[in-house]
Order: C-alpha cells, then sequence, then structure tokens
C-alpha cells in the first residue's frame, strides 16, 4: 500500500531530479520553445519541495492537491497548469484514503492524464507531455519499472514528431527532429514515481 | 439620480491577462481610452510574473479579478499558451476567481476593446462576452 510518505517521497524526488535536469531541460526548450522550461519547473517543484515540508498533508490525495496547487501558482509557464492539473486531478481522485493501492493510483493517474488532455487539447502523437504520460500510465498496470521504461520510451519517440501543440507547433516542420520538452520532464516524473518505490 | 449614482452601478469587471506587463497594461490603456465618456467599466491587467519577465501568474489573475468584481460577473481576456491555461486551470479550481468570472474566448485587443466599451453600457457578463468573441468575425482583408 502506499501511504502519505510514498507520495511526498515522490514529489521530492521529482524536485531533486528536475533540480539536476533543469538546464537539459532548458536546451530542450530553446531550439523549439521559449528556453525556460527548467527554470520554470526548478522554481514549481522547489516551491513543492518546501511547501510539504511545511505543511506535510496526512494523505495521498492531500499531497497531490497541494503540490498541483503550488505548480500552477509559481511556474509562470504552460507546464504550471498542466503538471498542476495533472497533480491536482489524480490527487481528487486518489480522494482522502490514507493509503491507497497501485491499482487505484494507476487509475487515479489516468484521470489526471485526462484531464491534461482536456486542458491543453492535446492527444498522443502531438509532440508533448501526454506522449510520454499516456504509455506510463498504460505500463503502471505492470509495475513502475515499466511505467519508467515506457515513459523514457515515450519521450524519445517524440524527436521524430512534429509539434502540433504550444509555441513549437509554430515552427511546422522545423520542430522534427527535437526531443519535446515536456515529454522529457514528464518521464522524470514518472522515474521519480519509480525511484519512491524503490525500483 | 442617486440609483445609478457612480461606485453602486453593477458592471461586469473586465481582466486582461497577457505573457507581458506592458501589453496587458497598455491593452488596457487603450481599451479604456476608446471607450472614453461617462462610466467606464473596471479594467485591470495582469501581465508578466511576479518581480518582471514574460510568463502568467495566477497570483496577479486573481488579484486582478477581485480588483474589477462589482458582482456583475467578470470577463477575462488572454493572449495565448499558458495565460489561456492558466485561467483554465484557475477556473477549474472553483474558489480562486470571484463567482460569475469567465474566459472570453476572442482575439486579444480587439476583444479588449470590445469588451469594456460593451461592459462600460451597464451591459451584462453575455453581451459583453457576446461583443468580444464577435471582434473574431471582422476580417481586415
Amino acid at each position: 500500500m502506499l501511504d502519505a510518505d510514498f507520495f511526498r517521497r515522490w514529489m521530492t524526488a521529482t524536485a531533486a531530479s528536475v533540480d539536476r535536469e533543469a538546464e537539459r531541460l532548458t536546451a530542450l526548450d530553446s531550439p523549439i520553445g521559449d528556453a525556460d522550461h527548467g527554470s520554470n519547473l526548478q522554481r514549481g517543484f522547489r516551491a513543492v519541495a518546501a511547501t510539504l515540508e511545511k505543511e506535510a498533508p496526512q494523505t495521498p490525495g492531500a499531497v497531490l492537491m497541494l503540490a498541483g496547487r503550488q505548480l500552477i501558482s509559481t511556474v509562470g509557464g504552460a507546464s504550471g497548469p498542466l503538471y498542476g492539473t495533472l497533480l491536482r486531478r489524480t490527487g481528487k481522485a486518489l480522494g482522502d484514503a490514507a493509503e491507497v493501492d497501485e491499482q487505484e493510483l494507476t487509475e487515479a493517474l489516468r484521470t489526471g492524464v485526462d484531464a491534461v488532455m482536456q486542458l491543453g487539447g492535446a492527444a498522443p502523437g502531438d509532440k508533448t507531455m501526454i506522449d510520454t504520460l499516456v504509455p506510463a500510465v498504460d505500463a503502471l498496470g505492470e509495475s513502475f519499472a515499466a511505467a519508467r521504461a515506457a515513459a523514457e520510451e515515450g519521450a524519445l519517440a517524440t524527436t521524430p514528431l512534429q509539434a502540433r501543440k504550444g509555441r513549437a507547433s509554430y515552427l511546422g516542420e522545423r520542430s522534427i527532429g527535437h526531443q519535446d520538452p515536456g515529454a522529457t520532464s514528464s518521464a522524470l516524473l514518472i522515474a521519480a514515481l519509480s525511484e519512491a518505490a524503490g525500483e | 439620480m442617486p440609483s445609478t449614482a457612480g461606485g453602486d452601478e453593477k458592471l461586469v469587471g473586465i481582466v486582461l491577462v497577457s505573457h507581458s506587463a506592458a501589453v496587458a497594461a497598455s491593452v488596457a490603456e487603450l481599451a479604456t481610452g476608446l471607450a472614453g465618456g461617462g462610466t467606464t467599466a473596471p479594467v485591470a491587467p495582469a501581465g508578466g510574473i511576479e518581480g518582471g519577465g514574460f510568463g502568467t501568474s495566477s497570483e496577479l489573475i486573481s488579484a486582478a479579478a477581485a480588483a474589477v468584481d462589482r458582482g456583475a460577473g467578470v470577463a477575462v481576456l488572454t493572449d495565448l499558451g499558458s495565460a489561456v491555461l492558466t485561467v483554465k486551470a484557475l477556473l477549474a479550481e472553483g474558489d480562486e476567481l470571484p463567482a460569475g468570472t469567465r474566459l472570453v474566448d476572442a482575439p486579444f485587443v480587439e476583444g479588449a476593446v470590445a469588451a469594456v466599451v460593451t461592459a462600460s453600457t451597464g451591459a451584462d457578463l453575455a453581451a459583453v462576452e457576446a461583443a468580444a468573441a464577435d471582434a473574431y468575425s471582422y476580417r481586415k482583408v
């Protein structure tokens, strides 16, 4: 079973990995975006880690709801409302249970991913974070490690795609050949989930 | 005419959200200037991120919406990307924006002028929204 402590570990592991990879995320965002993805997410997840340390919510749902709220209010770019919505909707779907099992997490995360697709209007193949999150949730039914592998594969698979959403979509064919920064940061989020589970 | 004394009138408020503080402030100034004469609806810009720089601040948006709320609803117009997504996310939160706040689907500059002029006549939120959205139908070529 997964308790609030597991979800706090997930968020702090994400914050640590975003910190480590911020420069790489911004470098990926430089040719096809506005070169701020790493610094924006770093600001957001640092705020998440600081808030969770201060407030220590007692349920998995409350941890994710609080984290999502922090992202919406501190990131400043599109990744704020997108990741914020992902975590808040996932947290909301988990309800106020003190512990949840992997099956419940998988279903809740699917609800969160659906909410992101609705908010941003992106579908698989549009060269966005959805290309990482959808295969990751599909594989999560198997294991955390499988979700991590599927996420990394999904992020890499955005390279040959042409962007159809966000600023990168204005570049048309010139967006081809670059790995999507949002898909890459989503792979960090899923890798941190696997790390929190010790896999 | 004590019943229409200024300040008591229930006007729709307008919030203008841009990635740039300068753009949001200038469009607010332009729209207010073109609305001219008589009562002007409350307008507040919410541009850029706190401390400067391009981006979207949910805090600035919430503060702007609270500042223009006169109880008749608030019409929010945005430029692109994170501005649109942040307003949608705040609306989904439920309690971050005043009751009767709506994201209006309209071109930023033209929609802002239409919204402010319409709101200044005392029109309701639906009429303000329709006027702003109608700015899309004005073809330039």
